[in-house]
């Protein structure tokens, strides 16, 4: 199977302090690639450089066979790399519908002149966002919501109302950010069949996660972060048994 | 009758109601300035003139402050930057008489111009920071339009422009009164209408830009700027549109105004200004289309009505306690204090905004 996503000694130093030193992965067509680690590791600096929240200081990105222009988030928008945020970052006065709806500017054109005149290519691009936004809503198992304000939704809606809206990009890669953080059993049980629904839809995820029964299920291969370096990587039951592994939940802070 | 022929006749109803409602509002601002000429007097339709291109600043503002949450405290600089360019091309400064067809839209983008530029170098700052630099910009406009008299007289420095054209067509001009009909219409009653124009249109705009791809994205921008950077959103060129819009808005008004007083000085652009406009969609309703244009008309006409606080001290008490100007002031602070502790989301909010308030 063919990489789509290739990191190659992905560097970010934050002052004195090394966030990610070197870290090279590779990320398969179709998979869900777990990455795991105690707090602080970097996981989610690795998610900011790798959608041009951050810039690295070395290394670079192979997406799809080409070098990845991570230089803004935009950028690594359009290259169809969507993501969530490890807290929630919703559009919160709007409604879901147009939370998602948002989620399709990037795939739609219509500016400042079609918008004033309502030319009816603007309305029939206007009508597609409002179709396909609502069909994504109900994917996620939120139509009933779609006009609930995004802030007055409970925790779990939320998250999953974020995956929705990052899928409105219509994105090769799905990079998720603790997506089962704060989630109730029941919750995570729902999550854990949207995940793989969306795998078998044909998009690749990135995940970071703590709940290790989640990532033993979901996850085809996860690569480890300790203090910014990866000390693994492999099938999760491999990884999982790795001295180094557990050296660095046991050391660190149990996560 | 079956089910359905009777909830189509309940639409039908519905929808007849809607138009007679419409029928209504027209003719009711058609007749409102002869109307309030006859009852209040000549002053008032002024008053209204003025109202509406207050309407028009503060929708203008509500795209940038409502819309894309970017406070702006210099925006009188684009109604300044309007009336200038009307202004310098159609008065006796430099002989130029350009027609206001052609002025008007010229005016709106030179103002868009000025919009972007001030939008770019704000482009990463927020709330107080990007106060305080949209204060001083709007300073200094106003201190460049007093000062761009030397070596070149461009602006005429503080004593202003005077003899600018209104609006005008070959003999035909709304500077002075005309009859249509027989019925004679005063200057100030063809502006009414020339204005109630430009102000329905802004209004058209500004509703459909809310309704739309880019005015999500701005809204999107309001509530969590990285969240619609990671939509693929480039926040960049979207503020900069927040910024050209409606400054766009501002420069019309401008354009409008200079034609419509005959004379312009920096005087009528000062940091006040930028406030009042401000305090108009603030007051009315952030973000809200008719909210906007409640606190233009509300904040334009109250303060005029209290000008009526002196004699009627006088006629009452016997004697002028208060400065009817003072209480003005006095009064307007109060107001908006009192806004703020009971109506926080302004006085028309939009349902959205209402329920995250009382949430
Ligand atoms: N913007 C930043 N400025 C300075 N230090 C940061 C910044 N972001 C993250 N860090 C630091 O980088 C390290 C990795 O953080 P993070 O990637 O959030 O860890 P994880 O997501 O694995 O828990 C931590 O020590 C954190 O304090
Ligand atoms: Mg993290």
């Amino acid at each position: 199977m063919s990489a789509l996503l290739v990191a190659r000694n992905v560097t970010k130093r934050f002052g004195g302090l090394e966030a990610l030193s070197a870290v090279s992965i590779s990320i398969r067509s179709r998979e869900i690639y777990g990455l795991i680690g105690p707090n602080g590791a970097g996981k989610t600096t690795f998610f900011n450089v790798l959608t041009g929240f951050y810039q690295a200081d070395a290394g670079e990105f192979l997406f799809a066979g080409k070098p990845l222009d991570a230089s803004a988030p935009h950028r690594a928008a359009a290259a169809g790399i969507a993501r969530t945020f490890q807290n929630i970052r919703l559009f919160g006065n709007m409604t879901a519908l147009e939370n998602v709806m948002v989620g399709r500017h990037m795939r739609t054109r219509c500016g400042v002149l079609g918008a004033v005149l309502r030319t009816g290519a603007m309305r029939a691009e206007e009508r597609a966002v409002h179709e396909r936004s609502y069909a994504l809503l109900e994917y996620v198992g939120l139509a009933g919501r779609s006009d609930a304000l995004a802030h007055n939704l409970p925790y779990g809606d939320q998250r999953r109302l974020e995956i929705a809206r990052a899928l409105a990009t219509e994105p090769t890669l799905l990079a998720l950010d603790e997506p089962a953080a704060g989630m109730n059993a029941t919750e995570t049980a729902a999550l854990d069949q949207l995940l793989q629904r969306i795998r078998a839809d044909g998009t690749t995820m990135l995940l970071i996660e703590h709940d290790v029964k989640l990532v033993m299920r979901l996850c085809d291969r996860v690569a480890v972060l300790d203090y910014g370096k990866k000390i693994a990587e492999g099938a999760p039951a491999d990884v999982q048994r790795d001295p180094l592994v557990i050296e660095a939940y046991l050391g660190g802070t149990l996560a | 009758m079956n089910a359905h022929s009777a909830a189509q006749m309940r639409t039908a109803t519905k929808q007849s109601g809607k138009r007679a409602g419409y029928a209504l509002l027209v003719l009711g601002l058609i007749v409102l300035p002869f109307a309030v000429d006859a009852l209040l007097g000549r002053a008032w339709v002024r008053i209204i003139d003025v109202a509406l291109l207050f309407t028009m600043l503060a929708l203008g503002l509500n795209i940038v402050v409502g819309y894309a949450g970017l406070l702006d405290l210099g925006y009188v600089a684009f109604f300044a930057v309007g009336a200038y360019a009307y202004a310098l091309l159609a008065s006796p400064q430099f002989g130029i008489h350009f027609p206001f067809l052609i002025l008007l839209p010229c005016g709106a983008l030179i103002a868009a111009c000025f919009g972007a530029l001030l939008g770019a170098p704000t482009l990463k700052l927020r709330g107080d920071y990007l106060a305080i630099v949209t204060l001083g910009f709007g300073e200094i406009i106003r201190i460049l339009l007093n000062n761009l008299n030397r070596p070149f007289n461009l602006t005429n420095g503080p004593q202003g422009i005077t003899l600018i054209d209104p609006l005008q067509a070959g003999a035909f001009t709304l500077g002075k009164s005309f009859s249509i009909a027989g019925i004679s219409v005063a200057s100030v009653h063809a502006y009414y209408f020339v204005f109630l124009l430009c102000a329905l249109l802004v209004i058209a705009v500004s509703l459909r830009l809310e309704d739309s791809r880019i005015g999500r994205a701005w809204i999107a921008i309001r509530e969590d700027e990285l969240a619609a950077k990671a939509m693929g959103i480039n926040t960049r060129n979207i503020k900069l549109l927040a910024f050209a819009m409606g400054a766009t808005f501002g420069g019309l008004s401008g354009g409008l105004f200079a034609a419509f007083q005959g004379f312009i000085s920096p005087e009528s652009f000062t940091l006040l200004d930028s406030i009042m406009i401000l305090c108009m969609v603030v007051v009315g309703g952030m973000g809200h289309v008719p909210g906007v244009v409640l606190g233009a008309v509300l904040l334009t006409a109250l303060p005029e009505a209290l000008r009526y606080a002196g004699p009627l001290q006088e006629q009452w008490l016997g004697r002028v306690y208060i400065d009817p100007a003072d209480l003005r002031m006095l009064l307007f602070g109060l107001a908006l204090v009192l806004m703020m502790l009971f109506r926080p989301a302004g006085l028309w909010p939009s349902k959205i905004r209402k329920r995250e308030w009382s949430t």
